[in-house]
């Protein structure tokens, strides 16, 4: 139980997949200006990191591994991980109008992004189980969340400064990217 | 060495194949019927994403006017009638011409007219400059002037006049409301184009405070209520309003010449009657 715990909280704010690693960064910076498309983003990113990880581990570990063909790992998960999206997305499309206005429209951003196809590649690198794999993909897409969610709260505020002309826009959001992230890094000693 | 590469190949075409059957069966599966009536629609909607019409968006109105026959097609308040007659052609709808309307700005709180009660160094905002004891002017009613209007118009039709006011370019204007629901003094209206007169003054102060704070106010005397034979004209909290549905049907518009802009000019310096057309 602890293990999972640790495995948890590690991907959550420890091992933070965007503030701490760097990845999804493009939506990152796209969506956060507003704060329910970030929700929405969020949520989008743990249930579509979830699922294709549990697919990627049955593929890996019944496909891959048993014809020693481990060295085309990237190659498939990411064709893996792109047809899934688009699969979810028509899926979701005909049967819950409602949960695909919400967040249906993000589902295509994330079709090919770094951090969705990274959370299946770390789970069979370090040979997890099923369940250690599942929790570190809810894990790592909350942390995702935690991230997209405060940048775009500071980002909402942020609207009402003074920011200088030259830092104005993206610019500012870097900055303000990068002070964030060190936040997080103060989290790295604790596992 | 050969096998390897035989190997690969069979892998990576089988998983190919599988995710696209897969995705080709649950494209058929899961199709949507989209109407391409709403695509035909949507060209020629303008595109100024304004919301006017009370829809997310230009394609939501699209999808809207063609599947629900109680949504009528003249709601696209830029497009105007042009717009409406060919959007009702396609629905098969009848159109009823939307009321061009333009925005209208309710003060003439010019930089010489009205006087500074503080020197404001903060955000180029006029939201945010209004937070400050109502903005830096005398007059807590005036246009602040920081252009959020501007900033706001989708179609480009504002402009920061040299005298500190926005200006409507009423040819580019399309009416959306988008700087009406804007403007954090609620000073912009939209004003019919039929209506021959609007107030440009929305001080509440009584008579003697808002003349001290801005020559251009209204100051409340109701002459124009008095001389207005239709009755489209009312005086509430010290200043004059017009109701534009009365107004409109108004050819000859004697408030214009009752208001004491030019007779007695130094006591209600350019009184807020002003023609509009």
């Amino acid at each position: 139980m602890a293990e999972y715990l640790t495995l948890f909280i590690g991907a959550v704010v420890v091992n933070n997949f965007v503030l701490t690693k760097f990845l999804g960064l493009c939506i990152f910076f796209g969506i956060s200006k507003n704060l329910s498309a970030s929700v929405g983003m969020g949520m989008a990113v743990t249930s579509v990191m979830t699922m294709s990880s549990i697919l990627a581990w049955i593929v890996y570990f019944f496909v891959l591994q048993p014809l020693g063909l481990t060295f085309l790992t990237t190659i498939v998960f990411v064709v893996l991980t792109a047809s899934f999206v688009q699969l979810l997305e028509l899926i979701i499309k005909k049967q819950a109008p409602a949960l695909y206005n919400m967040w249906g429209i993000y589902l295509l951003l994330i079709a090919t992004n770094c951090i969705v196809l990274a959370v299946p590649l770390l789970n069979v690198e370090n040979s997890y189980s099923l369940l250690k794999s599942i929790v570190f993909a809810i894990g790592s897409g909350l942390g995702f969340a935690l991230a997209i969610i405060l940048m775009a709260s500071l980002r909402e505020k942020l609207a009402y400064a003074d920011v200088p002309k030259p830092l104005e826009g993206i610019g500012i959001a870097f900055i303000l990217a990068g002070m964030l992230s060190l936040a997080f890094l103060g989290f790295s000693g604790m596992l | 060495m050969i096998n390897t590469a035989i190997m690969i190949i069979v892998v990576l075409v089988s998983v190919g194949t599988f995710f696209g059957v897969v995705l080709a069966l649950a494209d058929k599966r899961f199709a949507m019927e989209v109407n391409p009536l709403i695509h035909e629609v949507e060209d020629i909607l303008p595109k100024g994403q304004c919301g006017a019409c009370g829809y997310a968006g230009c394609a939501k109105y699209a999808e809207a006017v063609v599947e629900d026959e109680n949504v009528p097609p003249n709601l696209c308040v830029p497009g105007k009638a042009a717009v409406a007659e060919k959007v009702a052609e396609l629905t098969g709808k009848k159109a009823e011409a939307a009321e061009p309307k333009y925005a209208q700005l309710k003060c003439r709180g010019t930089k010489t007219a009205a006087v500074m009660a503080a020197r404001y160094e903060g955000i180029h905002d006029c939201a945010a400059a209004k937070l400050i004891q109502g903005g830096p002017k005398g007059c807590k009613y005036g246009c602040i002037g920081f252009g959020n209007c501007v900033r706001a118009c989708p179609f480009g039709a504002l402009s920061m006049g040299a005298d500190g006011l926005p200006v409507v370019d009423k040819a580019i204007c399309t009416g959306c409301g988008k700087c009406v629901s804007t403007c954090p003094q609620a000073l912009l209206t939209l004003q019919s184009f039929a209506a021959p007169v609007q107030v440009a003054c929305s001080s509440h102060d009584k008579g003697p405070v808002a003349k001290k704070l801005c020559q251009n106010a209204c100051i409340g005397c109701g002459l124009c209520m008095r001389s207005c034979e239709h009755g489209a004209i009312k005086i509430d909290r010290f200043v004059a309003v017009v109701d534009q549905e009365i107004c409109k049907t108004c050819d000859n518009p004697t408030c214009l010449a009752k208001c004491p802009t030019k007779a007695i000019q130094e006591l209600v310096a350019g009184c807020m009657m002003k023609e509009v057309v």
